[in-house]
């Protein structure tokens, strides 16, 4: 009975195109990795700046262009296109945290986007931080950093 | 030049693997966001990830793997002038310019802007 109904259930739900989904997420991704390396080198240009520097400076373009862009309601028509070549990157963290505090501004200043921002982020932050202890515990006490 | 192939491969390579994550499982963004970081922070492991950056470069950076990466990086640094200390005086060395323009950008636009449903 219970796998009737599963297979009535799988024949029924819309079917997303994997293979397709697999493949935008690809091309964008890495397109998106391509440009990132392009104003990498354009930093180091014009800015005079050193690689590992130029990077940051990189990574800040991308939050602050994913947060406006979630401001303007466009992100999500980019992401409902380009799946997740646009989550994983930096720019997903910076999208979660500004939607976050856009929905929850009407409850308030503090108990609204004080308490809301890291609603999403909060996640990355907290397994990133453990991860790091457990790993970085191991490496110094068992194979010496 | 290989640089730019280097980064598209890298890049497209890890939002394959999550949108087939995606796809074939029950779990959502978060999850695999979070998956990633622990990730990112093992492959820290013997600089791999490092090795990584250099072959790649931007392609590296801006998957959230890096931000586990730069977390272990920047403990691992301090911890090694200061001892076990440096892992909690370390762990956020690298990635504070990320993490507190993120804050502020979606604070102020927060205040600028209304929701669009």
């Amino acid at each position: 009975m219970d796998d009737k109904y599963l297979d009535i259930v799988d024949k029924h739900s819309p079917k997303e195109d994997r293979l397709k989904n697999a493949i935008v997420s690809f091309i964008a991704g890495g397109m998106l990795g391509s440009l990132s390396e392009l104003l990498l080198r354009g930093y180091m240009i014009w800015f005079n700046l050193p690689r590992k520097e130029a990077g940051v400076v990189v990574i800040l373009t991308l939050i602050i262009l994913a947060s406006v862009l979630t401001a303007f309601g466009v992100f999500d028509v980019c992401v409902s296109k380009f799946k997740s070549a646009l989550i994983i990157p930096i720019t997903g963290f910076a999208h979660s945290m500004t939607a976050a505090a856009l929905e929850y501004r009407k409850e308030g200043l503090v108990l609204g986007i004080g308490a809301n921002i890291f609603k999403l982020a909060g996640t990355v932050i907290l397994y990133g931080i453990v991860s790091v202890y457990i790993f970085g515990l191991i490496r110094m006490l068992v194979m010496g950093g | 030049m290989e640089t730019y192939v280097y980064a598209f491969l890298f890049c497209g390579f890890v939002c394959m693997i999550s949108q087939v994550i995606l796809d074939n499982t029950k779990l959502t963004p978060g999850h695999v966001t979070s998956l990633f970081v622990v990730i990112g922070a093992f492959l820290d492991l013997a600089g791999i990830y490092d090795k990584i950056v250099l072959y790649c470069g931007a392609g590296a950076i801006i998957p959230i793997t890096s931000f586990g990466h730069l977390l272990i990086h920047g403990a691992m640094d301090v911890a090694a002038e200061n001892g076990i200390m440096g892992l909690a005086l370390g762990i956020f060395d690298l990635t504070s310019a990320g993490i507190s323009v993120a804050v502020v950008c979606a604070f102020i636009l927060a205040l600028i802007f209304k929701p669009k449903h």
